[in-house]
């Protein structure tokens, strides 16, 4: 094709896209005249090219259209009719620019209907009053002239066109190149091209596409070069070596950098496909995007762009409502559909939320069964979360009309297929009547990272440096030393005990030296705030790795992260340390959990809780969270002192009161006292016990609540029936003022508090602490239920929400709630263990007022008392 | 006549698995390679024999013994492994043996006897009676259709 041409038809093809969303903005904004400015703008640039170029349908085309458009800069309302006409117009241009593509002419045929229809609204809006203005503009006498023969289509008559020479004066005269003279509100991306005219060249694809296969080969060179210099410690190459290693990184980071493309160019379709569907659908929308600048590997962008847009369709078809139903249902008669990207640890997270009716639980069953996926019997056995994933079974659809929107016969399954492609998960919640959300988690494919390469049972595995913290060395006697209680081992870390894990155990394979703590390694892994150490054999040096996707027949081992090729030419596994901490039992890596397949989350327990088991009193077992404590201890009873008729001692430099579990437990004059240690902040006091028994993983479930003081109730743990032990009870024994606040009494009226909490023992836990400082609580088990009491209408003064939830985590309830316009001020206060700088921005940013680690009591109620101040004071 | 015959004959590469003769579709194989320094997967599904680097590209493998509920191989038994490729991945079916290439008249396949191992036939398009011995045709997609993906079709 002609240079000039492929040129015209990239640039119309772009400024058209841009025509597309800017159009849109102007129809819900008609009074803006710089949105109208800018699309005026670029229509006239493509109609003056195309005049140049010599294609006449083009120029027609445009001409009518930016006729019509030159009606809305006078002044003339910008009618829904008149934006449809236009956004046709430009649905043509398109076509004609496609042909144009492929056959380097423009096709026949003729496009009068348009043009016509054009011609027709211009009269129809420029009606008596605005005509009489414009006949005032135009200054001097016009002969009329008579027509030899009847106008072509895009033709103008000359006294037309004499009119147009005599008002265009104000257009200022230099205003040669478009794009740079664009003005600063201009989109973004116009903006670029604007003023980097001269230093930015047009590359194909395939030519960045190859620099980065041939980057990714000089990464594993490089690397099988180290390897074998790593083995001749005096070799001379070292020093070539280390800069071309350097080289080599900055390269590819920069090729890296020419791969990236901000997800916004995949939206950037979507608001006009938006404003289609609602017109079509006679519903009214809105689409919110937000993070449309994260950046992400173009790859990986062409493969999410289509599911995106028919998600987006889906939601506005089968999602929403229409106006009347959402009236009945008590919900705003716009609809909302969200689309929100961001970063999140390695992985690029795009979520898809709207606030329609949820999927429909019942005939997803039923047409499951209908297609033989999984019998009656089976069906009834599934959770609601796992019946929504038949939804990604291929040719499944849950559509009972088929529209001309969704009814296309592609389904989530063609969606999910396109994910799996680049090895992103996907997954969905759904809350009948109130919405539904996708979350999309896409790995930085293709990216190279640092890891750790290390042994275990006699294969090698490479762990990302990012989450390694340190790598410790055990041995016995030094301050890092590994301690059994029982069958758990945990590490002792300075100040803190580490749950510890095997590799080998993880992974399920026969570990080289069985119970050998001491000769291995320890390599100290965080998560979100969750620390732990995981067991290696070896560990050998770090590398750059090129991380590829695991196949998809192994995608779904929860501890894999991907796999790569290392300098010596072989495959080693990627190790994923929200999988291993997800193995520890900790509720830290929920999110992984919800992402987990259906075969999976059958069986996960992710409810299970770290729990400490000890006796004090009683032969009976007592157990508390180990989260809860904060060190164990055993002290020589000999240094056990007196003190104003409380026993008290000596540790880390301050006295640490100790408190008596129970009348039973009577101090030790002799031998080693074992403790356990609880801190806050700068206090520490400690709990006597008889006996530290063991740490166990087990569902916290209390089944029998108890009346007796610092005892919650009883569960049965590991098959034997358990006191939990109530912490909150003795902490205020030791220091009196330990929850109580000079403040609390100021709270004459009581506020209501939502408390959300999954797990039972933290509800039980909660609720007497805020009932203490004078707050009325209710208390619900699932964001769910919460929904359903705030559907009831029941008034809360604030919402406290776990974030780790089953289906529907705090971070979506959060969102639901704030598609509530009522609720929108509803003050709500995140409530999570894992408090990482990722968690609180995200939690600002679904509308989280305040963050609170979870037994950051202190904490907890003072949000509390500012968030209901707030309110008061509102 | 000889040109209808012509039509209806399909190519297949000839492999020993367990003592029985298969043929896979010769369009489907890309390559046979000797499969060396296999990584091992833990926690993949059985049939799952590892992963290898073949020219930068990482091969998953798949031992069709295991895949065909036949008889495991012994340890020192030779291996070869023929390349596949589906959904843009590349897989490495494990075999004891490659053979020849045969033409067969796809009009002689044989449906498969009801009494088939149901391992066997889940995996196998139909059956070519030979001199002396069946070749059992392989269904290539058949036979990648494990993991999750499988449990939730």
């Amino acid at each position: 094709m002609d240079d000039l041409l492929r040129e015209f038809v990239t640039e119309t093809t772009e400024s058209l896209d841009v025509v597309d969303v800017e159009l849109v903005r102007f129809e819900q904004d008609p009074n803006n005249a710089k949105i109208l400015d800018n699309v005026f703008r670029l229509v006239h640039t493509i109609k003056g090219t195309c005049g140049f170029l010599n294609l006449p349908r083009l120029e027609a085309l445009a001409h009518a259209a930016e006729t019509l458009m030159g009606k809305f800069r006078d002044g003339v309302p910008a009618t829904k009719e008149a934006v449809t006409l236009i956004l046709a117009t430009i649905d043509r241009i398109k076509q004609i620019l496609d042909s144009l593509e492929r056959e380097q002419r423009e096709p026949n045929g003729g496009d009068e209907d348009l043009i016509s229809s054009l011609e027709g609204m211009v009269r129809q809006v420029t009606a008596p009053g605005v005509n009489a203005e414009q006949a005032k503009q135009s200054i001097g006498t016009l002969a009329p002239q008579v027509l030899e023969r009847a106008l072509k289509p895009g033709e103008v008559p000359l006294d037309e066109l004499e009119r147009v020479f005599r008002e265009t004066e104000v257009e200022p005269p230099v205003r040669k190149p478009a794009k740079a003279a664009a003005p600063v509100e201009a989109s973004a991306k116009d903006d670029e091209q604007g003023k980097g005219g001269s230093q930015s060249i047009r590359v194909t694809v395939d030519t960045l596409e190859h620099l980065m296969t041939m980057v990714s080969e000089l990464v594993l060179t490089r690397n099988q070069l180290l390897e074998i210099v790593r083995r001749h410690e005096d070799s001379e190459f070292k020093t070539p070596l280390q800069r071309l290693s350097n080289v080599t990184a900055e390269l590819q980071e920069g090729v890296m950098k020419t791969r990236m493309q901000p997800i916004g160019n995949a939206w950037q379709k979507l608001p006009r496909i938006v404003r289609d569907l609602s017109n079509e659908l006679g519903k009214q929308i809105d689409l919110e995007m937000q993070g449309a600048d994260t950046e992400l590997d173009r790859q990986v962008l062409d493969l999410i762009k289509d599911p995106l847009t028919h998600m987006v369709r889906n939601s506005a078809d089968h999602g929403l409502e229409s106006a009347a139903e959402r009236r009945a249902a008590g919900k705003p008669e716009r609809g909302r559909i969200r689309l929100s990207a961001y970063h999140e640890g390695g992985f690029i997270v795009i979520q898809l939320a709207d606030d329609g009716r949820g999927l429909d639980t019942d005939r997803i069953k039923a047409k499951a069964v209908a297609q033989g996926l999984a019998t009656e019997a089976d069906i009834e056995k599934l959770t609601e979360a796992q019946i929504h994933k038949f939804i990604f079974v291929p040719g499944f659809s849950t559509a009972a009309k088929v529209t001309s929107v969704s009814g296309r016969g592609v389904g989530m399954d063609v969606v999910r297929n396109n994910i799996d492609q680049i090895g992103g998960t996907i997954d969905v919640k759904s809350v009948a009547g109130v919405g539904l959300s996708f979350t999309i988690k896409i790995p930085l494919t293709l990216a190279i990272v640092a890891a750790l390469i290390v042994e275990a049972g006699g294969d090698r595995f490479a762990i990302p440096q990012l989450s390694v913290v340190e790598l410790v060395r055990a041995r016995a006697g030094s301050d890092h030393r590994i301690e059994r209680i029982k069958d758990t081992t945990v590490l002792r870390l300075r100040d803190k005990l580490l749950p510890l894990t095997r590799l080998t155990q993880v992974l399920g394979i026969a570990p080289d030296n069985a119970g050998d703590v001491e000769k291995g390694y320890i390599v100290v892994a965080q998560v979100g705030s969750q620390i732990f150490g995981i067991i290696v054999d070896a560990v050998f040096h770090t590398e750059e790795i090129v991380v590829k996707p695991m196949s998809s027949k192994l995608r779904h081992i929860p501890m894999f992260s991907g796999n790569t090729i290392l300098g010596d030419g072989s495959v080693i596994m990627i190790i994923d340390p929200n999988g291993v901490a997800q193995a520890l039992g900790s509720t830290v890596a929920s999110q992984m959990a919800q992402v987990a397949s259906v075969a999976k989350s059958a069986v996960t327990t992710d409810d299970a809780t770290s729990l400490l088991m000890f006796r004090a009193g009683s032969p009976q077992p007592k157990a508390v969270p180990l989260s809860l404590v904060t060190r164990l201890e055993e002290i020589d009873a000999r240094k056990i002192e007196v003190s104003n008729g409380r026993h008290m001692v000596q540790y880390r430099d301050q006295l640490m009161p100790l408190i008596s579990m129970n009348e039973n437990v009577r101090v030790k004059g002799e031998g080693a006292q074992p403790l356990l240690v609880f801190t806050d902040g700068v206090r520490s006091m400690a709990l006597v016990v008889d006996e530290i028994i063991d740490i166990v993983e087990d569902r916290l479930d209390i089944e029998v609540a108890s009346d007796h003081p610092g005892v919650l109730g009883s569960a049965v743990v590991k098959g034997q029936a358990t006191e939990i032990i109530d912490v909150g009870h003795f902490l205020p024994l030791a220091f009196e003022d330990w929850f109580r606040r000079k403040d609390q009494s100021a709270v004459s009226k009581k506020r209501a508090v939502l408390l959300i909490d999954d797990s039972p023992f933290f509800r039980n836990m909660l609720s007497p602490v805020l009932q203490a400082a004078g707050y009325e609580v209710t208390a619900a088990a699932s964001a769910k239920d919460a929904l359903a009491l705030l559907a009831e209408g029941r008034d809360f003064d604030v919402v406290v929400t776990d974030i780790e939830m089953p289906e529907m985590d705090g971070f979506q309830f959060t969102e639901m709630v704030r598609t509530d316009s009522r609720r929108a001020d509803l003050p709500v206060i995140g409530i999570s263990s894992a408090v990482s700088p990722e968690a609180i921005e995200r939690g600002r940013r679904v509308g989280f007022d305040d963050y609170v680690a979870k037994f950051d009591r202190q904490g907890l109620i003072a949000a509390l008392k500012e968030q209901t101040d707030l309110t008061r004071a509102a | 006549m000889t040109e209808g015959a012509d039509h209806r004959l399909q190519e297949y590469v000839t492999a020993m698995i367990g003592g029985q003769l298969f043929g896979l579709p010769i369009r489907q194989v890309q390559d046979v390679f000797l499969p060396e320094r296999i990584t091992r997967v833990p926690l993949a599904p059985g049939e799952i024999a590892g992963v290898l680097n073949l020219r930068g590209r990482i091969v998953t493998l798949i031992d069709m013994r295991d895949r065909l509920g036949l008889d495991p191989r012994a340890a020192d038994a030779p291996v070869m492994a023929v390349g596949v490729e589906a959904r843009g991945e590349s897989y490495g079916l494990l075999i004891d043996a490659i053979g020849e290439v045969m033409k067969l008249d796809d009009q002689l396949r044989e449906a498969n006897p009801v009494n088939l191992d149901p391992r066997l036939a889940q995996a196998s398009a139909g059956i070519h009676r030979l001199d002396g011995q069946l070749l059992i045709v392989v269904d290539v997609e058949r036979v990648l259709d494990i993991g999750p993906a499988a449990l939730a079709a």
